[in-house]
């Protein structure tokens, strides 16, 4: 790890004004990522500016019903706000479902969505990596490549984004706060994430300084129903294999919204909308939920280790769909 | 007075201010089992190194050095956190409690280091500090009302939960034990829950 | 006998390892101390052709960059592994080829980024399959166990068998990953050497750095107090040893060298691939009539070590014709060394596994089938047993476990999308027992002290060897201190191959017994030095015994198979052990669970894969080696049957740090079958294999 100057930022417009005036800064959060990769020597910051006194820990609702979470709200704490727990329980499992609770309370919900591939081409200095040095390579094409990608990969990359929080936001429509040197805007957080095409060193639409401030929920004061659902090596403290978030509305014996993200199939949350249009208006049978699951990974392209993805991730989804379709008739039926 | 608050090699080919500062190095001020110690610290420097290395505090492990195994939980600000990921720069004006500083300053261990004890919930002990302490934070958390990812999603949100064995062996998997002291921990976590 | 052996007494070092004040290796702040950070090697096989450490130099705080061009000269070594930068040499990836040493660990750490190595880069062959032309039997396996062992016509034996079973597994290498990393602090004074170091055994690790260095052992003292577990890959010297003491020896600091977690994996030892092939042919009765275990696994340029998986079938069952086989490939991989259960572990899984599949094969219990084919001596060698309760282990078990009913067929039992299972496998573990010396003394406060260099790698040495020496002198417990963990004590064997406790027990129950003698014809007050007793067991714990001496067990798990995900988890786990006499109750307990824990891990998560196009294992920390976790592990229950031995050690004990690991996989395995009604037959069984294969049956 190289030496590094260090700035604590008080504002919004500190922190910001503090990147542009240090070449080769890096934000600094929880530091659950970053700093791992700055001992790897994959991150090589000249500056860190410590965001993490910034006043964005705030969960809070909005007028119009939505929810605002802060950037610098730690994981564990939006896991148990009881708006979280209670209207988008999706958000809670998929953030409860990943790293260790001493990981979620120091994760920052900004630093959740920055967090870098953890293909092990990535974090070895000594092998190629097109994402950590573009134009060296791709080690895992025909290295070790179980856990990489099976939807949207490149000649460049097929390394897959390992939040699980990122994938409950993009099946619940959630939108990323980003401020910068040109002002703040919002991103769909399903559109925040991008696939590797020729430029697999961008893993998001972040632009050169801005910061993540939020994120914001669309209303749901009634709550979403919706889950998350992970399969790892381990009972806990695993990287998923694959993950499914879903967020299902059924209205007169039909799906009236479906929101369906996956996790670990690409380099970022796959939004499933193929499936989601099957879905949509249709009876909410396994049948169905089948036939729409199967549309959309259809597109997969499984390398030569991780064909298993395609019917893991379709047994998740169709279990998850299946199991909040009961909860939904139950509920009506009680 | 504890000499050994101010123990550092300083980086030859810069210049310090009279605090030991420049752009790589900071004074920082932490609270440590109760004790205020003020260091100037290489950017660098993780809270682990600071208590292993500058206070002789070895209590918290490396086990890991990134945060994959648990074994440098420490407490800050009462919540449990793996103290290699946390530069110790960030942290100045934190209250930090390590394994060293659970039974306070009486001479009877933690309630939760007699509960290991009696369960004989380690083996070689080089976990034994991280799992303590992450067993302090996760009895505090289910208190606070904190979920886990085996918490039943239909549980009151707001409301302390209780720690049933799952409940404890999911909120203790940030903390390998090789030994395998598994069973043995969870039954002593289960001895102290009031 | 005042009864302590057995009791259920409390570590005695408990206290400082729940407070955080128990010393590991690298935790001595010896004034002026530096850190050191290596190099590894970025090529799996080649040349290094030049290092440049002109940019590390210039990082603030390092001292010194150590390479095979500057580094002290070493002696060669019985181990090459610990040959470290003395030529250019890069026997495979992870090599250290450079040591930086430097005033902070962040310096350290630094400097090594800035190390440039350049390399002539040789074509490489890591990659181990069952027909690889460069397979071998070699005359001896580990453990000096011979490479083939043939009797009768296994092969005609075979063909003309009712019933057969002939199948291959596979078992991923492995590694040790105890939670302390490997760590050495080393210092220099006056050509003396001073070590504190993370070994199972500090004899050993003085032994090897006094030929390194050309000393006479007087002038060198290792130090072991405590150690973060070991698994065996502390079982030998290790590279950050020899590294530390070159480093002190050229900076003139004390120096540590902490081995980062990620270097481990190709330095420190792993448990070797192995292939096997089980050919196993019986009658209609289950009698076994011909048994081939075969077994395929690598070891690395430079070192021979033979993972002897196919010796416990030269143990397990009667059955006249046999063959058991090793082969081994020297490819350019890490050396392979230790853990846990070497041989045992992944032989027993296939075996064990094998026999699951002629039961089924049979329609019989599986336990019947084992108790079928129990021997009257020890199949390979013709010896009677010095006590042999495999059968009672397996009854035992059975009774505890509620076996007893249980609906044979598989894959019926479902619970929504549950499929649930149980197992049964059985367990051995030889008995070892190595000479050792160790010294008592009274002392005129009725205190009694008790020396030997044991080594505390979380067995509890400290507690059972006071036990044994306040049974033997006939005083409380709680009289007796004891003094480990350093080579200038008595000289002792290493805590590895379950043999420590029977070894230093055997030494400390000696010299008790020796001063409980001279201390009943003494008259008058004790001299203030106190009155001392020594003990050797060379030539009485090393001589020949003429049993066959064995521990052996019965593990029984119960599994339950998610459908939707292929995740299996192990409610409930079961062990039932004969394994003489359990010196301690409580910390022999740990340690039956521990190994039934690692045992887990090897079943459902652990695995590392040779990465062929680049020569190193993939899983390189704790994120991606997936040891289990709290979460993985359920409920989990050891038991004992009080064993009479004689032909064992004064203490009656055989050994239990391994035996608890052995037949783990193998119950977990036969459980996930009958939960399934899929054989997998490669571990570990992770969602992508059990989905995958619970699939192609289906379809």
């Amino acid at each position: 790890m190289k030496e590094f100057a260090y700035v604590r930022a008080g504002s919004v417009e500190e922190a910001t004004s503090a990147y542009a005036s240090h070449a080769g800064a890096r934000y600094l959060g929880g530091g659950t990522n970053l700093v791992d990769l700055m001992k790897l020597g994959v991150e090589t910051p000249a500056a860190l500016i410590d965001v993490t006194r910034l006043p964005l820990d705030a969960v809070e609702e909005l007028p119009d019903g939505g929810l605002r979470i802060g950037a610098m709200v730690r994981n564990s704490d939006l896991a148990a706000h009881p708006l979280v727990r209670d209207r988008y329980p999706a958000l809670s499992q998929a953030v409860l479902a990943g790293a260790s609770g001493q990981l979620r309370n120091a994760a920052t919900t900004g630093g959740n969505l920055l967090q870098r591939t953890r293909c092990p081409y990535f974090q070895d200095l000594s092998k190629p990596c097109n994402k950590r040095e573009p134009g060296s390579g791709c080690g895992a094409r025909d290295g070790v490549h179980r856990d990489h990608a099976v939807l949207g990969h490149s000649a460049h990359c097929i390394a897959t984004h390992p939040s699980d929080m990122a994938v409950a936001l993009a099946a619940l429509d959630g939108r990323v706060e980003l401020y910068g040197p040109e002002g703040a805007r919002r991103v769909a957080a399903a559109d925040f994430h991008r696939l590797p095409g020729d430029r697999p060193e961008q893993d998001t639409e972040i632009r050169p300084g801005e910061l993540v401030t939020g994120v914001v929920l669309p209303a749901a004061s009634a709550g979403l129903p919706s889950a998350y659902r992970k399969a790892r090596d381990r009972a806990s403290y695993a990287f998923a294999l694959a993950s499914v978030a879903v967020v299902l509305r059924v209205a007169d014996g039909v799906v009236g919204h479906a929101g369906l993200a996956f996790g670990a199939l690409a380099h970022r949350p796959w939004r499933a909308r193929r499936a989601e249009e099957a879905l949509l208006g249709a009876a909410p049978t396994r049948a169905a939920f089948e036939h729409a699951v199967d549309l959309e990974l259809s597109a997969a392209r499984p390398l030569r280790d991780n064909a298993y993805k395609v019917p893991l991730a379709r047994n998740l989804a169709v279990d998850v769909l299946s199991r909040l379709t009961d909860t939904a008739l139950t509920r009506r039926a009680s | 007075m504890d000499t050994r608050s101010v123990r550092q090699y300083g980086p030859p080919g810069k210049v310090p201010d009279d605090m030991g500062n420049d752009q790589h190095h900071s004074e920082t001020t932490l609270r440590v089992n109760g004790k205020p110690h003020t260091l100037t610290v290489d950017h660098r420097r993780v809270l682990l190194d600071l208590l292993r290395e500058d206070l002789g505090l070895t209590g918290a492990k490396k086990g890991c050095d990134h945060g994959q195994c648990g074994a440098c939980t420490v407490l800050v600000d009462g919540r449990r956190l793996n103290s290699c990921l946390l530069f110790a720069v960030a942290l100045d004006g934190c209250d930090v409690t390590t394994v060293e500083g659970l039974a306070g300053d009486g001479e009877e261990p933690h309630p939760l280091q007699r509960a290991f004890l009696e369960r004989d919930a380690f083996q070689c002990g080089y976990c034994t500090p991280g799992q303590i302490c992450s067993a302090v934070g996760v009895l505090a958390e289910a208190a606070a009302g904190h979920p886990s990812h085996v918490t039943d999603p239909g549980a009151p949100s707001g409301q302390p939960v209780p720690l049933d064995r799952d409940e404890i062996r999911e909120r203790l998997s940030g903390n390998l034990c090789r030994c395998g002291a598994y069973p043995r921990i969870a039954e002593a976590v289960e001895d102290v829950i009031p | 006998m005042t009864g302590s052996v057995g009791a259920p007494a409390e570590r005695r070092e408990g206290r400082e390892k729940v407070s955080g004040t128990a010393r590991y290796a690298a935790e001595y702040h010896v004034p002026g101390r530096a850190q050191a950070w290596p190099v590894p090697a970025a090529v799996a096989r080649g040349r290094v052709t030049g290092v440049d450490t002109a940019a590390a130099l210039t990082v603030p705080g390092v001292l010194a960059v150590l390479t095979h061009e500057n580094a002290p000269r070493l002696r060669e070594p019985d181990d090459a592994t610990l040959a470290v930068l003395q030529d250019p040499r890069v026997p495979h990836r992870g090599w250290f080829v450079a040591l930086v040493v430097a005033e902070t660990l962040e310096a350290a750490r630094a400097g090594a980024a800035a190390v440039r190595v350049a390399y002539d880069a040789e074509g490489h062959d890591v990659a181990l399959t069952a027909s690889h032309p460069g397979l071998y039997v070699p005359e001896e396996a580990n453990a000096g166990a011979p490479g083939l062992r043939e009797q009768g016509d296994p092969d005609g034996a075979f063909d003309s068998a009712a019933a057969r079973v002939d199948v291959v597994y596979r078992v991923p290498p492995l590694h040790n990953h105890p939670m302390e990393p490997h760590a050495s602090t080393a210092r220099w004074e006056d050509g003396r050497l001073t070590v504190h170091t993370s070994s199972q055994g500090t004899n050993a690790v003085r032994a090897a750095l006094a030929g390194l260095f050309g000393l006479p052992e007087e002038r060198i003292v290792v130090t072991a107090e405590h150690v973060g577990g070991g698994f065996g890959s502390k079982g030998t010297p290790r590279p950050d040893v020899v590294l530390a003491a070159m480093a002190a020896r050229q900076t003139g600091r004390p120096v540590t060298v902490s081995l980062p977690r990620r270097y481990l994996p190709a330095v420190v030892g792993h448990r070797a691939p192995t292939l096997h092939r089980l050919r196993l042919g019986a009658d209609e009765d289950g009698h076994l009539s011909s048994l081939t275990h075969e077994v395929g696994t690598h070891t690395s340029r430079i070192k021979e070590f033979v993972e002897h998986a196919a010796v416990p079938a030269r143990v397990m069952y009667a059955a006249p014709h046999r063959r058991t086989v090793h082969r081994v490939a020297a490819l350019d991989v890490p050396s392979p060394s230790w853990m846990r259960a070497p041989g045992e572990a992944p032989g027993m899984y296939a075996l064990e596994s094998a026999m699951d599949e002629l039961a089924t094969e049979l329609d019989m219990d599986p336990i019947e089938l084992r108790v079928r084919n129990e021997p009257d001596v020890e199949p390979d060698s013709g010896l009677p047993f010095s006590s042999r309760h495999l059968v009672e282990c397996l009854r035992e078990g059975a009774r505890r476990f509620g076996w007893a009913g249980r609906d044979p067929r598989p894959g019926t039992r479902r619970e929504g999308p549950l499929l649930r299972g149980t197992g049964v496998a059985a367990a051995t573990y030889p008995v070892m027992v190595g000479p050792s010396t160790a010294a008592a003394r009274a002392l005129p406060d009725g205190t009694y002290l008790v020396r030997v260099n044991a080594t505390d790698i979380g067995t509890g040495a400290r507690t059972v060897l006071a036990q044994v020496g306040a049974d033997a002198l006939g005083v409380p417990l709680e009289r007796v201190r004891i003094e480990i963990g350093s080579s200038e004590l008595p000289s002792a064997p290493l805590a590895g191959g379950s043999s420590g406790t029977a070894s230093w027990g055997w030494a400390v129950h000696e010299a008790c017994a020796r001063l409980a003698r001279r201390l009943a014809e003494h008259t008058g007050p004790l001299p203030e030095q106190g009155v001392e007793a020594r003990a050797d067991t060379t030539g009485t714990a090393d001589a020949e015994s003429e049993r066959a001496r064995h521990a052996f067990g019965a593990h029984f798990a119960e599994v339950a198979v998610d459908t939707v995900s292929g995740e299996v988890r192990v409610g409930r786990l079961l062990g039932v052990y004969a394994a003489g006499r359990v010196l301690n109750a409580r910390t022999g307990r740990s340690q039956f669970v521990g190994g039934m824990t690692m045992g887990l891990g090897m079943a459902l998560t652990e695995g590392s894969t040779m990465d062929a196009a680049f020569g190193d294992f993939t899983e390189s920390d704790l994120a991606s080696y997936h040891v289990p976790v709290h979460a993985d592990v359920g409920e989990i229950e050891a038991h004992w049957l009080d064993e009479d031995d004689p032909w064992l050690n004064p203490m009656g004990s055989k050994g239990i740090g391994e035996i608890g690991i052995v037949g783990t996989a193998a119950a977990i395995g036969n459980a996930v079958h009958h939960a399934t009604g899929v054989r997998f037959r490669e571990l570990p069984l992770t969602p992508d294999r059990v989905l995958t294969g619970m699939l192609g049956a289906r379809a």
